[in-house]
C-alpha cells in the first residue's frame, strides 16, 4: 500500500500541471449555449495539439499509450485546475475506445483522428422514452435496405446532439431474436436525411439534451460496429468506459464544490453552527471516501485489466454527495437560494438528475447486490 | 500509487482471519461473553505470535511493523468479535514505544510484545468517566485522569468492574493518582490507537452485513429468497456501501499514521466517525434483513450488534469527530459543549 505518486507519475503530474498553468482557458462563458461549445471546441484543439486528447489510447491510433492512472492523473489536474471539459467528451470517453475495441481498419482511420481533433463531436443514442433502466428493450428499428439499413424510431437524454456529426446508436435489426441479441451498434450520421434533433428543457431552465426523430434515415452497413446482433456487447463496452473515464474527475470536482461551500458558510457567519458543521463533516468524509474508493478501484481495475462491478458504488456515491452538498448551500443561502440564475441554486437542481443519469441508484444498487454480494436476481 | 494491501500484509490479514475463526467460533465467543471472562489458553497462544508487538520497534522486542499492519489484525479481531486482550496490550504498546521513559520501556514493551502480560488502557476522555478496557487481569495500566498521562501497576490504583450491553471485552473504572508519568508527546499513539479501533468497527461491520446477505440467500418468504427483494436487496447494498466507505478511510489513516503524518489529525477523525457509524448502521440493518430470529438471545448476530454499539462510542464519540472535521475542513474550532 503506498498512495505516494512514483518518480515517474509525479514528473507526469509536473508536466500536466505545468502545462496547465500556462494553457488553461478559465471558465467557459455562460453555460449551455452556442459560443460555451465553440470555446470548448477550441480548448480541445490545443489539447489535442499538446498531445493530451486522447490520452491512453494506443499511440499507433494518435493517443499517447499512457497508463490508467496517468490518465487519471490528468484527469484530476484538469479539475483541480478547474479548466473545462474538452467539446468532445462522449467521442473521446466513449466512442473512440468503442471504435478501438471493436472497429475495423476502415472504421479506426476513418473516425479516430477527427474525434482527438474535436472536428468530429459525437452523441450517444441509447435511451427511449420507454426504455430507461431496461436499456434491452429499446425499440428504435433498422430495416435492411441497399447495402445499409433504414433507421425509425425515437431517442432521448442525447446530449450535443444538435452539435453532433455521429450519434453511437443502438438500433433493433431482429425483433425476433430475444432483446439482448437483435440490437445492433451503428455509427449514425446525423446529417442524414430523416433526422431531427429537438432540444430537451430540464428543470434548469437550459437544454444540455435533446430527443432525436428518426424516420426512415439511411445508414451504410460498414457503419455497423462489431456484428449485426453483437451490438449489446458493444454498448456494454461503452457504458464500462463511460464510468471508469469519468469518475476520478467527478471526485475531485465535487471537492471543488465543497471548498466553494466551505467558503459561503464563513462568508454567511454560519461557521460555529454546530449544524451546519456536523453536515460538512458528513460531506467532508463522503468527498474523501469517493476520492479513496476511486484510488481502490483504479489500483484493482490495473490488475484486472476492465473495470469491475464495483465501480458502482462510487456513482452511486458520487451522486448522493453532491445531492447532499446542493441541499447545504440552499440551506445556507436560506431565502437568496430561490433567486433564479443563482450559481448555487442551479448546481442545486442541476444535482438532482445525479442519481438518474448514468445508471439509476436503484439500478445500481441492484448491480451490487446480485453481481457483488451474489444475493439472488429478481428475475 | 497503490491502494492495495501488498504480499506480506495480505497474508498477516489472511493468517489473523482463519487463526481467529477456528479458536473464536461464534459457541466460544458465546460461552466466553456469557462467563465475561477470556480463555487464557488462547490468549497465550495468539499473543505468543507476537501480535500485540507488532507495531513495536524491533530494538523494544516487537515487529518493527506499522500501523497498517496492527489495524488489519483489529479487523480481523472485529470480524471475530473476538474476546481478546490484543488492542489494549497493542495501544499500551504503542503508547509506551512512542512517549514513554526508556525505564518504562525497558520495563514493559519485551513482555506486552510478546504477549506474556497484558494491558488495560482508558478507552474514553476522563472527563467521560474514565471507561477502561482490559484493566482488570493486566500487568499495567496507561490511563488519565485529566493531569497528564501515567502508567501504574494494579496495586496502586483502584479498578471497579463495569458491565456493559458489550460482554465480549471486559470494561471497568480506574480511580486514584497512582504511578508515574509518561513523560512524552501521545498524540501520534493517540491518533494510531483510534485507527487500530477504526479497523475492529471495520472489521465488525464486515461479518455483520456478511451474515445479513447469507441470511437473505437462504430464508424464504413467498416462495423464493427475500434477498431477491428489492427491500431486502437494496438494504444489503447499502451495507456494503457503508463497509467500503469506513474501510477506505480507515486503511488510508493507518497509512498516514506510517507515512504522511502531516494529514493524521484529519484521517483518524474522518476514520473513527466513519467506521463508527458503519459499524451500528450495518449492524442494526443486519437485524432488521434477519428479522425476529435476531431479536432472541440465542443468535450470536446480538454480540456484535452491542459490540458495535459500545465501541462506536469510545475512543471519541462520532460527533466529536465530526466537529473535528468541520475545524480541519476549514470551518475553525469549536468545542463542543459535552461528549
Amino acid at each position: 500500500m503506498d498512495l505516494t505518486l512514483t518518480t515517474s507519475e509525479q514528473a507526469f503530474r509536473d508536466e500536466i500541471r505545468g502545462w496547465l498553468e500556462q494553457n488553461n482557458p478559465g471558465a467557459a462563458p455562460v453555460a449551455g449555449d452556442d459560443a460555451e461549445f465553440e470555446f470548448r471546441r477550441g480548448w480541445q484543439k490545443t489539447m489535442h495539439e499538446a498531445g493530451f486528447a486522447g490520452l491512453s489510447w494506443p499511440e499507433e491510433y494518435g493517443g499517447r499509450g499512457a497508463s490508467m492512472i496517468e490518465q487519471s492523473i490528468f484527469n484530476q489536474e484538469l479539475a483541480l485546475s478547474r479548466a473545462p471539459m474538452p467539446a468532445n467528451v462522449l467521442g473521446l470517453v466513449m466512442g473512440g475506445p468503442v471504435v478501438i475495441a471493436h472497429g475495423d481498419t476502415e472504421q479506426k482511420e476513418r473516425y479516430l483522428e477527427p474525434i482527438l481533433s474535436g472536428e468530429e463531436i459525437w452523441c450517444q443514442g441509447f435511451s427511449e422514452p420507454d426504455s430507461g433502466s431496461d436499456l434491452a428493450s429499446l425499440k428504435t428499428r433498422a430495416v435492411k435496405s441497399n447495402g445499409g439499413w433504414r433507421i425509425t424510431g425515437q431517442k432521448v437524454w442525447t446530449t450535443y446532439a444538435h452539435e453532433a456529426k455521429w450519434c453511437m446508436l443502438l438500433a433493433r435489426t431482429d425483433p425476433e431474436s430475444p432483446k439482448h441479441r437483435g440490437i445492433t451498434y451503428f455509427i449514425f450520421d446525423m446529417e442524414a436525411d430523416g433526422v431531427e434533433v429537438r432540444p430537451l428543457r430540464q428543470i434548469t431552465g437550459e437544454a444540455e439534451f435533446n430527443e432525436i426523430f428518426f424516420e426512415d434515415a439511411y445508414v451504410p452497413d460498414e457503419n455497423v460496429v462489431g456484428e449485426v446482433g453483437g451490438g449489446w456487447q458493444v454498448a456494454i463496452t461503452t457504458l464500462m468506459f463511460e464510468r471508469a473515464g469519468l469518475g476520478a474527475a467527478a471526485a475531485i470536482s465535487v471537492s471543488n464544490s465543497l471548498d466553494d461551500l466551505i467558503a459561503l458558510i464563513r462568508e454567511r457567519g454560519l461557521a460555529e453552527d454546530p449544524m451546519v458543521r456536523d453536515r460538512v463533516a458528513r460531506l467532508k468524509m463522503g468527498v474523501e471516501a469517493l476520492r479513496l474508493g476511486g484510488m481502490r478501484t483504479l489500483t484493482r481495475t490495473m490488475k484486472a485489466g476492465i473495470p469491475g462491478p464495483e465501480g458502482s458504488l462510487g456513482k452511486w456515491e458520487w451522486a448522493s454527495v453532491n445531492q447532499e452538498l446542493g441541499e447545504l448551500a440552499m440551506d445556507v443561502l436560506g431565502p437568496a437560494a430561490a433567486v433564479d440564475g443563482e450559481e448555487w441554486t442551479y448546481r442545486f437542481l442541476r444535482s438532482r438528475a445525479n442519481s438518474i443519469e448514468g445508471g439509476t441508484t436503484e439500478v445500481l444498487k441492484n448491480i451490487v447486490a446480485e453481481r457483488v454480494l451474489g444475493l439472488p436476481k429478481l428475475r | 500509487m497503490n491502494f492495495d494491501l501488498n504480499d506480506e500484509q495480505r497474508a498477516i490479514k489472511d493468517t489473523a482471519r482463519e487463526l481467529l475463526a477456528s479458536r473464536f467460533k461464534l459457541d466460544k465467543v458465546r460461552e466466553l461473553a456469557e462467563s465475561g471472562s477470556y480463555d487464557d489458553a488462547i490468549w497465550k497462544e495468539i499473543g505468543g505470535l507476537g501480535w500485540a508487538g507488532i507495531a513495536v520497534p524491533e530494538e523494544h522486542g516487537g515487529q518493527g511493523l506499522g500501523i497498517v499492519e496492527l489495524m488489519l489484525l483489529c479487523e480481523e479481531v472485529g470480524y471475530a468479535c473476538a474476546p481478546l486482550p490484543l488492542f489494549s496490550s497493542a495501544a499500551a504498546g504503542l503508547v509506551i514505544a512512542s512517549a514513554g521513559s526508556d525505564e518504562q520501556r525497558e520495563r514493559w514493551l519485551p513482555e506486552l510484545s510478546s504477549g506474556q502480560v497484558t494491558a488495560g488502557i482508558p478507552a474514553t476522555a476522563p472527563e467521560d468517566d474514565s471507561v477502561m478496557i482490559d484493566a482488570d487481569g493486566a500487568a499495567v495500566l496507561a490511563f488519565d485522569r485529566g493531569e497528564g498521562p501515567r502508567l501504574a501497576e494494579p496495586s496502586e490504583v483502584e479498578i471497579s468492574g463495569l458491565d456493559l450491553i458489550d460482554r465480549t471485552r471486559r470494561y471497568s473504572q480506574l480511580s486514584g493518582e497512582g504511578g508515574q508519568e509518561i513523560p512524552g508527546e501521545i498524540d501520534w499513539a493517540l491518533a494510531a490507537i483510534t485507527i487500530a479501533f477504526a479497523g475492529e468497527l471495520t472489521g465488525l461491520a464486515q461479518r455483520a452485513m456478511e451474515m445479513a446477505v447469507e441470511y437473505a440467500r437462504d430464508r424464504e418468504q413467498f416462495g423464493r429468497p427475500i434477498g431477491a427483494y428489492q427491500g431486502v436487496s437494496h438494504a444489503c447494498a447499502k451495507m456494503l456501501y457503508d463497509v467500503e466507505e469506513a474501510r477506505s478511510l480507515t486503511y488510508y489513516a493507518a497509512w498516514c499514521a506510517d507515512a504522511q503524518p502531516e494529514s493524521l489529525p484529519l484521517a483518524a477523525s474522518m476514520a473513527k466517525a466513519r467506521a463508527s457509524e458503519a459499524a451500528w448502521d450495518v449492524a442494526a440493518a443486519s437485524l432488521q434483513v434477519h428479522g425476529g430470529i435476531a431479536f432472541t438471545w440465542e443468535h450470536d448476530l446480538q454480540f456484535f450488534l452491542k459490540r458495535a454499539r459500545v465501541s462506536s462510542g469510545l475512543y471519541g464519540t462520532p460527533r466529536r469527530h465530526r466537529n473535528r472535521v468541520a475545524d480541519i475542513a476549514g470551518l475553525g474550532s469549536l468545542e463542543p459543549a459535552t461528549a
